[in-house]
C-alpha cells in the first residue's frame, strides 16, 4: 500500500514532465529553441525556473539533513546560497545577457575570439556538470532505491533516461518548464512541511529554538556555530566557495540567454531570489523539525549524512500520503537539475567546441541542432555511466567542488572581461586553467579525498590540505593567474581580441550589430 | 534593453572608442559604480564578519529573543539584506535603463 501510494505519484511526476516535454518538442526546431527557449521567457518563468535549476538535492535533503544533525552549521549554506545572488545581480547577470548568445563561453568569446579560451571555458563548463551531475544521480539512485525498493542501478537509469528524454526532444523549453513545475512542488512540499513543524510548535517560533536546546545530542550547541566548522578558515573557504561559485555555474549562466533583454534578466533574478530567500529560511523549520520529531540517530541510521530527513519528517507528521509526495518532490527536483546539467554540458560539447572551434561558427541550423542532441546523449550516458559505478562512493562533496571550481575557474575571467580594460587571452586562459588545476589538486589531497577515517574518503590516511574546500586559496590563484597573465604577456593575441571599448559598449546598454 | 537593429543603417560599425569616451558614457558607467560598489563591500563584510564573529568569539552565542541567539539573528538578517538589496538595485535600475535610452538614442539611432 505505502509503494502504491509513491509509485501513483512518482508515475504521475513522470507523466506531467513527459506532456511538457511532448509540448515543447512542437516548439523546438531552431538551436535558439533548444538552447535558450528563443529567448521567450518571462522574468517570472525565468526566475522560477532559476530556483528549480537551482535548489538541487543538496539543497533540500542535504540542508535539512545537515541542521537535523549539526545545527547551525548546516544553515551556512542557505545563508551562502543565498546571499550569492547578489553578486549575480549586481555584477553579471545583465552585462552577460548583454553579450552572450548560448552559453557563458559565448560572453567570454564576445571579447577574446581565441579558440584557447573558448576551449578553456568549455572544458570548465564540462568539468563543473559532470562534478555536480555525479552527485545529483548518485543521490538520486540512492533516494529512489530507499523510497520504491528498486535496485541503484534502475533508479539511476530511470533518472538517466528522463533527463535526456526532456533535453533530447524539448531542449530548453521542457527543461525550463520541468523547472518551474519542479520549483511550485518543492515550495508546496517544504511549506506544508513548515506548516507542520511550526503547527506542533504552537506557531511559536522562539518555543521552538526553546525546544531545540534539550532535543538533540548537541545540546545547546545545536543552536550555535562550531558543530563541523571547528576551524573558522575552513568554514570561510566553503562560504567564499557558495558565494562566488554561483555566479559561475554554467547551468545558471545560462538560464539568462532565455530572456529577451537584460532587463528580463534583472527581474528574473528577482523571482528567483524571493522563491530560493523563501526556501532557504524554511530550511530551518525542516532542520529542526526532523531533529525533534524524528530524532538524529533514526535520521542516521537510514542515511549516514542525514539526506532522508525531510522525507523522513514528512513521513512523522503527515503519515505515508505526505512521505510518498515529499519523495516525488525531491525526485523531481533532481530532475528538474540534472536536465539543467545535460544541457548545459551539451551547450559546450556541440555549441562551443564544435560549432565554434572546430567549425569555426560555419554551422547551418540544422547542424546544431543535431549536433546539440547528439551532445546531450553522450553527456548523459557518460555521466549514467560514471554514476553507476560509483554507489559507494561518497560523492557529497562534489557538489561544493564544483562550486569551488565555479568561483576560482570561471569568475575572474567573467568578472575581469566585463570590468578590466587591460585584461587579454593569456590572462583569461592563464585564469581558467590555474582556477580549475589548483581546485582539482587541492581537493585530491584534502580530506575530502584522503581521510584518516576509513570509509570517510576514497583513502585512509593524513590530508596534504586540511580544508575540505579550498576555495580560500584556489579562487584567489583564478584571480592572481589573471592578472599576471595579463601583465606578462606580449600582446601577440591582440588581432583576435575585440576592442574593450566595443565590449563595454555593448555590455552596458545591449547593443548589438544588425546582421549584414 | 532598447535595441532595434532595424532603426539602425546596415553594416555601419559604430565608433566605439568614440562613443565610451562622451560624457554621457562616462557618467553612466561612473553612477552604475558609485551606485553599486557601496552594496558588494557592505554585502562582502557583512557575511565573512559571521564566520569571523562565531569562529573566534562567543558574542553571537547569546541569547538575543528566548533562546534564539545572535547567530540566528544575524543569519536572518542576511536574508533580509539580500531582498532589501535586490529591491533597491531593481528601482535604481530603471534610472540607468533611461540613461541607456538616451545614450542609444544619440549615438546609435540616428
Amino acid at each position: 500500500m505505502d509503494n502504491f501510494i509513491s509509485i501513483l505519484i512518482f508515475v504521475a511526476v513522470i507523466g506531467l514532465t513527459l506532456g511538457i516535454t511532448y509540448w515543447a518538442a512542437k516548439q523546438t526546431t531552431t538551436a535558439s529553441d533548444f538552447y535558450t527557449a528563443g529567448g521567450s521567457l518571462t522574468g517570472w518563468q525565468n526566475g522560477m525556473a532559476i530556483a528549480g535549476d537551482y535548489l538541487s538535492a543538496a539543497s533540500f535533503l542535504g540542508i535539512a539533513g545537515a541542521i537535523s544533525l549539526n545545527g547551525f552549521d548546516g544553515f551556512y549554506y542557505s545563508i551562502g546560497w543565498l546571499t550569492a545572488y547578489l553578486v549575480v545581480l549586481f555584477l553579471i547577470a545583465e552585462p552577460l545577457r548583454n553579450l552572450g548568445k548560448f552559453t557563458m563561453a559565448d560572453m567570454i568569446g564576445a571579447r577574446f575570439g581565441a579558440r584557447k579560451v573558448r576551449g578553456a571555458a568549455a572544458l570548465n563548463t564540462i568539468t563543473i556538470v559532470l562534478f555536480y551531475m555525479l552527485a545529483q544521480l548518485v543521490g538520486a539512485g540512492a533516494l529512489i532505491k530507499l523510497l520504491l525498493g528498486i535496485d541503484y542501478w534502475i533508479s539511476v537509469l530511470i533518472v538517466g533516461v528522463m533527463m535526456t528524454t526532456y533535453v533530447l526532444f524539448g531542449g530548453m523549453t521542457a527543461t525550463s518548464w520541468v523547472q518551474i513545475v519542479k520549483a511550485v512542488l518543492l515550495m508546496i512540499g517544504t511549506i506544508i512541511i513548515s506548516f507542520l513543524v511550526l503547527l506542533k510548535f504552537n506557531f511559536n517560533f522562539i518555543g521552538m529554538f526553546d525546544a531545540m536546546r534539550t532535543a538533540t545530542p548537541h545540546g545547546e550547541a545545536f543552536l550555535h556555530s562550531g558543530i563541523i566548522y571547528k576551524d573558522p578558515i575552513g568554514l570561510i573557504s566553503v562560504l567564499i566557495a557558495l558565494v562566488l561559485g554561483t555566479a559561475g555555474l554554467p547551468h545558471i549562466l545560462m538560464r539568462f540567454f532565455t530572456v529577451k533583454d537584460a532587463k528580463t534578466a534583472r527581474s528574473s533574478v528577482i523571482y528567483a531570489v524571493w522563491i530560493i530567500g523563501i526556501f532557504y529560511v524554511l530550511t530551518i523549520f525542516l532542520g529542526f523539525g526532523a531533529a525533534k520529531f524524528v530524532g538524529a540517530d533514526a535520521i542516521i541510521a537510514e542515511n549516514a549524512a542525514g539526506n532522508m530527513a525531510a522525507p523522513m519528517l514528512a513521513g512523522v507528521l503527515g503519515g505515508t500520503a505526505l512521505e510518498s509526495f515529499v519523495a516525488a518532490v525531491a525526485f523531481a527536483t533532481i530532475l528538474a537539475v540534472v536536465a539543467g546539467l545535460v544541457l548545459s554540458g551539451a551547450s559546450a560539447i556541440a555549441h562551443d567546441i564544435y560549432g565554434e572551434i572546430i567549425k569555426k561558427g560555419k554551422v547551418t541550423e540544422k547542424q546544431q541542432v543535431r549536433a546539440a542532441r547528439i551532445a546531450a546523449i553522450a553527456v548523459a550516458v557518460f555521466s549514467i555511466i560514471l554514476a553507476l559505478g560509483a554507489e559507494k562512493l561518497n560523492v557529497a562533496f562534489l557538489v561544493s567542488l564544483a562550486f569551488c571550481i565555479a568561483a576560482s575557474a570561471n569568475v575572474p575571467t567573467i568578472l575581469f572581461t566585463i570590468y578590466w580594460k587591460k585584461f587579454n587571452t593569456t590572462g583569461a586562459v592563464a585564469s581558467m586553467l590555474t582556477g580549475l588545476i589548483v581546485a582539482l589538486v587541492l581537493v585530491a589531497l584534502s580530506p575530502s579525498v584522503i581521510n584518516p577515517v576509513p570509509g570517510a574518503a576514497f583513502f585512509v590516511g593524513q590530508p596534504i590540505f586540511p580544508y575540505s574546500n579550498p576555495a580560500i586559496i584556489s579562487v584567489p590563484a583564478g584571480f592572481l593567474a589573471a592578472i599576471i597573465g595579463t601583465l606578462v604577456s606580449s600582446k601577440k593575441f591582440e588581432a583576435e581580441e575585440v576592442s574593450y571599448a566595443e565590449v563595454k559598449f555593448k555590455a552596458e546598454t545591449g547593443y548589438r550589430e544588425p546582421m549584414g | 534593453m532598447g535595441k532595434n537593429p532595424k532603426k539602425k543603417q546596415a553594416n555601419v560599425t559604430l565608433d566605439y572608442e568614440k562613443i565610451i569616451n562622451t560624457p554621457e558614457f562616462k557618467e553612466l558607467v561612473k553612477r552604475k559604480r558609485k551606485f553599486s560598489t557601496p552594496y558588494m563591500i557592505f554585502f562582502f563584510v557583512a557575511l565573512f564578519t559571521l564566520p569571523i564573529l562565531t569562529g573566534y568569539t562567543t558574542i553571537l552565542e547569546k541569547s538575543a529573543i528566548g533562546s534564539m541567539t545572535w547567530t540566528w539573528v544575524y543569519s536572518l538578517s542576511m536574508f533580509v539584506m539580500v531582498w532589501v538589496f535586490t529591491s533597491i538595485y531593481m528601482n535604481k535600475a530603471k534610472s540607468f535603463d533611461l540613461d541607456v535610452e538616451e545614450i542609444l538614442k544619440k549615438h546609435v539611432v540616428k
